[in-house]
């Protein structure tokens, strides 16, 4: 039923990209994203792949999870693709059909936003997949340290984020208790008109508002009896350090980001238009 | 032959990373009229067993039938086997939602489409059952104290008129006192009604006293089956896997070691004391 969703999507495994410093898989990330959008070459592209494929391999996480981030962006994509496809002109014309024609531009941008948009979303949900969402609070605090000097709460920030973070499933999980708990006294949730089966969602919400008030209040009371007082001088049990692998991934990413621009940009090889 | 069931497997978001084997082919028959007990560590996969016996959770295979018919069975009226098998989960008192009690009772019978009235009858009649002070039938059920709102939370089942009750953990979180309440009146409940019980716990003690029969549940499979004496002869066994035995079994059995002749089927303080009294008459 509910549990089935996954937020966070965390894919447990042990791996070196797993045991990697959060902060370095966002910065890498992040880098990865931007050499997909700083050039536009069959070679740098092909960089790309093989950098990825290898990232993946190394990451233990089933190809299968990965493609499934990009179901939610298939329409996004088939819409890019067909505009760009159809609308951009300049270049040779390849394809001539009553009042459909096609350049070679806009094959060429539309395979190439394919390609981008697809990087794109399996290199961001590759983080996702191997860092808990705990971890990624932690290096996003970390690394909006500097923040605080300017009076941005960074650490109550990221206490409610993860916070939130860690309340999805609990919640998840109540309400699928408390749907089948009315389930069990004969409540009726699939059929009926739209105000009727709004009507049927009251059984469900109002316990559900009550339990998180309930949980909410139980946990500001846990985090008051352990003097919790906000991010100021306060230490922690497993802070962020950088290790070996850690620098190794940032020159390896880094030393691939240089690659991709410099061949991206002076090696003048052309597969047909590509 | 109300509820049986034949080979039940489950397994829990089958094909992620998530899988888990919840259920190991599950054999069983719950006679009606019964008073059984479910006893299992957590995770044992005791709460998934009980929702399967009125359709909750779907098994992913094997056969389950209500009084002979197939569950499963394409057309088979879910809605009717949830009002004749009622529910009651853990922390039931976390489902109420009404502005009172007394119309939060009221749910079951209203969705099972009874009239107004006859509502209102079933729902007094569940609440006395259940020994809910009628001077709290108009309070709103969040004011009320942990035992009486799950008081009013089984009544809420209770007034659907099932013809088999289950209990998940009635007696968590609450006091001793509450908890020793609660299961009195659910004994009594058995015995007025008739109807099939099946508790489920993870405390031999509260069980013991009650059920005419205890299933263990251990890594989602059937681990023991019988009248309470017979499972608990297995003691050492049960401390293996996280459970224990009453603690009269204990003493019994020290008794024996120690010398007095006394028999160790005893499972109730009273039926250890008679016991006792017994070996040192003869």
């Amino acid at each position: 039923m509910i549990r089935d969703i996954t937020i966070g999507q965390y894919y447990p495994a042990n791996s070196l990209i797993h045991r990697l410093d959060p902060r370095v898989k966002i910065v890498c990330t992040l880098i990865f994203l931007v050499s997909l959008f700083v050039q536009n070459s069959f070679l740098g592209y092909m960089i790309a792949t093989v950098f990825l494929a290898a990232v993946i391999k190394i990451s233990k996480v089933p190809l299968k999870f990965i493609v499934k981030g990009l179901k939610a962006i298939v329409i996004l994509l088939m819409f890019t693709v067909v505009m760009n496809l159809f609308l951009t002109k300049g270049g040779e014309e390849l394809v001539h059909i009553g009042f459909i024609r096609i350049y070679e531009n806009g094959l060429r941008t539309c395979v190439f936003m394919a390609i981008r948009l697809i990087y794109l979303i399996i290199g961001s949900s590759l983080m996702t997949l191997t860092t808990t969402p705990n971890m990624l609070t932690d290096g996003i605090e970390k690394l909006l340290h500097p923040l605080n000097k300017i009076h941005c709460p960074v650490h109550e920030v990221a206490m409610m984020m993860s916070i939130a973070l860690r309340f999805i499933p609990i919640l998840l999980e109540e309400t699928d208790k408390i749907m089948k708990a009315q389930i069990a006294r004969g409540a009726d949730m699939e059929s009926g008109n739209l105000i009727q089966r709004t009507k049927a969602m009251v059984p469900i919400l109002v316990p559900l508002f009550v339990s998180a008030f309930r949980r909410a209040n139980d946990l500001a009371m846990a985090m008051e009896a352990r003097c919790y007082h906000g991010g100021d001088g306060r230490t922690k049990m497993k802070p962020l350090i950088y290790r070996g692998t850690d620098y190794m991934a940032y020159t390896v990413t880094i030393l691939y980001m240089i690659a991709v621009v410099v061949i991206g940009h002076f090696v003048a090889f052309k597969l047909w238009i590509f | 032959m109300a509820i049986e069931l034949k080979h039940i497997n489950y397994i829990y978001s089958p094909g992620t990373a998530y899988e888990k084997h919840a259920l190991k082919d599950i054999n069983l028959v719950i006679p009606d009229g019964q008073f059984m007990g479910i006893i299992g560590h957590t995770g044992s996969g005791k709460s998934t067993l009980i929702q399967h016996f009125n359709g909750l959770i779907r098994a992913t295979s094997g056969e389950l039938n209500y009084n002979g018919e197939n569950i499963y069975a394409d057309g088979y009226n879910m809605k009717q086997l949830r009002s004749q098998v009622g529910l009651v989960f853990q922390y039931p008192e976390h489902q109420l939602f009404e502005v009172d009690v007394f119309t939060d009772v009221c749910f079951g019978p209203k969705n099972q489409g009874l009239s107004k009235e006859e509502c209102e009858k079933r729902a007094r009649e569940a609440l006395e059952l259940v020994g809910f002070p009628e001077k709290y039938y108009r309070q709103s059920p969040f004011e009320l104290s942990g035992g009486q709102k799950r008081r009013a939370a089984i009544a809420g089942v209770l007034a659907m008129q099932p013809q088999v009750l289950i209990l998940d953990e009635p007696t968590a979180g609450l006091d001793p006192k509450g908890r020793d309440e609660i299961l009195d009146q659910i004994a009594h409940l058995h015995e007025r009604t008739g109807m099939t019980v099946i508790l489920v716990s993870h405390s031999m003690e509260d069980i013991a006293k009650y059920v005419d029969r205890i299933l263990v549940m251990n890594h989602g499979e059937k681990m023991l089956e019988g009248i309470p004496k017979e499972v608990f002869a297995y003691y050492r066994e049960l401390e293996q896997v996280g459970l224990a035995a009453p603690q009269v079994t204990y003493i019994m059995h020290d008794l024996k070691e120690e010398g007095l002749t006394v028999n160790t089927d005893a499972t109730t303080i009273e039926e250890a004391a008679e016991e006792i009294m017994r070996s040192f008459h003869d």
